[in-house]
């Protein structure tokens, strides 16, 4: 009984204390200011810690109002426009897709509607394509989209409903297919059922996928962004993957947007319309070519990174499919062809 | 408390104990259950409801829901019933044996309760993919675990397994080793003892870890989607249809998921917390 006593008084220390703690923690958080919040998608990690350190030091010496930091945060770029819509503090948001800041601006007045026009080139200071990754020596001899039907062929691609370069695969794998099958929808849906049948693994996210292939050794070819493909080349080993370049892919566009409401609630603006400017100078342009985007000027990219980037037959999202809303609504809404390709015998 | 008011309110519950402070805690009781449970469900339920009952018939009987239900119910019971066995030889182990190391064992069996769940997914997927230790042991038999529904599996059995060696544990030190020396020596067989007399006082706790471990399991998604491939209509969970619904921003339909995922849990919580009580009285207080 003698130590039962004692008990309760340090019991009660320790949770003071780390109640306390707590306390500081999140009121430290919050007091941090002139700070901005890139809130992005799943493989900007490398490309943005190397503008944000670059624009830090240009924006710092202009004399304006110093910032301190920049903060970075990535998921899944529904996932993202979700938690921005909810209330995430994001100075700016650079989405893998124009419909998920389409979303944003839907559904809150942070974002203007015809925010797309306020930057150059459809708000997207970079773009890419999607490329086929696989297993050195291309063992099952893959070209082609038509190649991934094959039987026993497997395919790794992200969940489309959650992942924005699923969507930009799925859509270049659709395109492909209202192509060969000169517009056939009951080829088109085959072909792509065909396709799906042939994911073994469907990962939440583009950064998911790539460990699944590269680290788990899963699948035959991944659907890849054509950045991810590299950086699986980089970090995972040339001597284990190569990169196919599919006769025809899409032009991603992924955009990126001032969150008004919340940079006028923060007083960052000036700071944050800075921040995107960046990526359009010669200097974002050169490092966004470093990290395997596409920048929009390729004159400034280094020659070494721009030879990395072959000249392809791309369709864009307007052309083929009339533009992300109405794409978002017929492929990747409730019930749109994803969903029925799934249903049984669909 | 007075005649008075008891005469007058004739469905005034029967006087709860002596112990003075009912009011205060019950009030307490409440006000806390109200904030913490209450509110959140109350907010899901009526979110849900603002579809209407065809839009939430048609995805609660769609086959995908189904499947996906199916998937987390059948793997979640599946893995606690597992866990109930290991859990109770886990158990029975640290309680009666002592040996080097014990405390270090006993410590490393609360380790999935304290590890971020993303962190076991990533970690069971490393081990079971086909190129995994123990996936590439098992490939050439012919047998996947990573990403399939077996994986599924094994992740439930990994974070439940300490809700029944917790539960278990401190009935068994408990109890009396002088009822099994009796059993002994009335010459009953090692195994009649074990099953009559050191298995029933042990049965409800085991329930309650049973319980807790489904119950856990069926909502389990950080470390599940790591090894389960998410396929739909194979390997795809009842928590990803949540997140799923999430991403294209239909809340309603998200929250029409949840209702149903909790009105079944509750169903066999229920169910199994009845058949507890039962136990109880017919094995004597425990």
């Amino acid at each position: 009984m003698h130590s039962f006593k004692a008990r309760p008084r340090v019991g009660t220390l320790f949770f003071g204390g780390a109640f306390l703690l707590c306390l500081l923690i999140i009121t430290g958080g919050v007091r941090a200011q002139s700070e901005l919040l890139n809130v992005s998608y799943d493989p900007t990690r490398e490309l943005y810690r190397e503008i944000n350190a670059a624009f830090m030091k240009e924006w710092n010496a202009t004399g304006a109002k110093p910032l301190v930091g920049i903060r970075q945060s990535h998921g899944g770029s529904g996932s993202q426009a979700r938690a921005v819509i909810d209330g995430l503090n994001a100075d700016v948001v650079t989405l893998a897709l124009a419909g998920d800041i389409d979303a944003i601006a839907q559904r809150t007045t942070k974002v203007p509607k015809g925010w797309q026009t306020r930057l150059p080139h459809n708000s997207a200071p970079y773009t890419s394509t999607i490329v086929f990754v696989v297993r050195k020596g291309n063992p099952k001899a893959i070209r082609d989209w038509s190649d991934l039907v094959k039987p026993g062929v497997q395919v790794i691609t992200p969940n489309p409903k959650t992942s924005g370069g699923a969507r930009w695969n799925y859509l270049a794998a659709w395109a492909y297919a209202e192509r060969a099958f000169a517009g056939d929808t009951n080829r088109v849906r085959a072909f792509m059922g065909a396709l799906l049948r042939n994911v073994p693994v469907l990962d939440t996210g583009a950064r998911g996928a790539t460990t699944t292939f590269t680290r788990r050794g899963i699948g035959d070819v991944f659907l890849s962004w054509e950045n991810e493909g590299f950086l699986a080349l980089t970090e995972y080993g040339a001597d284990k993957f190569e990169i196919v370049y599919p006769p025809l892919s899409i032009l991603a566009e992924p955009s990126v947007a001032l969150v008004d409401g919340n940079v006028d609630a923060k007083g960052t603006r000036a700071a944050a319309e800075a921040y995107l400017q960046f990526l359009y100078t010669p200097a974002g342009q050169a490092i966004i070519a470093r990290h395997g985007y596409r920048p929009r000027a390729m004159q400034h990219a280094d020659p070494k990174d721009a030879a990395k980037f072959p000249l392809l037959a791309l369709v864009t999202i307007d052309e083929a499919f009339g533009g992300w809303a109405k794409a978002q609504t017929l492929h990747f809404g409730d019930g749109g062809t994803f969903d029925q390709l799934y249903k049984p015998g669909g | 408390m007075t005649l008075v008011s008891r005469t007058r309110n004739r469905f005034r519950w029967r006087e709860p104990s002596a112990l003075p402070g009912f009011g205060l805690s019950f009030g307490i009781l409440i006000t806390a259950l109200s904030l913490v449970v209450l509110l959140p469900l109350a907010a899901l339920v009526l979110k849900a409801a603002s579809t209407g009952p065809a839009e939430i018939f048609a995805l609660a009987t769609a086959p995908r829901t189904l499947a996906a239900l199916r998937l987390s119910f059948g793997a979640a019971l599946l893995a606690a019933l597992v866990n109930v066995i290991f859990g109770m030889v886990i158990a029975w182990v640290l309680v009666r044996y002592d040996f080097p190391g014990r405390g270090f064992i006993d410590a490393a069996v609360d380790l999935p309760f304290a590890l971020p769940t993303a962190v076991a997914g990533i970690a069971l997927a490393a081990l079971y993919a086909p190129n995994g230790w123990i996936g590439a042991a098992l490939a050439p038999l012919g047998i996947t675990i990573g990403y399939t529904p077996a994986g599924v599996l094994m992740a439930l059995i990994f974070i439940g397994l300490p809700f029944v060696v917790r539960t278990v544990q401190p009935v068994l030190a408990e109890m009396e080793t002088e009822l099994e020396e009796a059993a002994a020596l009335l010459g009953a067989s090692r195994w009649r003892t074990a099953w009559a007399v050191i298995l029933p006082p042990v049965l409800p706790a085991a329930l309650t870890g049973f319980v807790l471990a489904f119950a856990r399991g069926v909502g389990e998604y950080g470390s599940v989607i790591f090894i389960a491939g998410n396929v739909p209509m194979v390997s795809e969970i009842a928590p990803l249809l949540i997140v799923i619904r999430l991403e294209q921003f239909d809340y309603a339909g998200a929250a029409v998921v949840g209702v149903l995922m909790l009105a079944l849990s509750f169903a066999m919580i229920l169910a199994l917390n009845i058949l507890q009580s039962v136990l109880r009285r017919r094995l004597g207080h425990v």
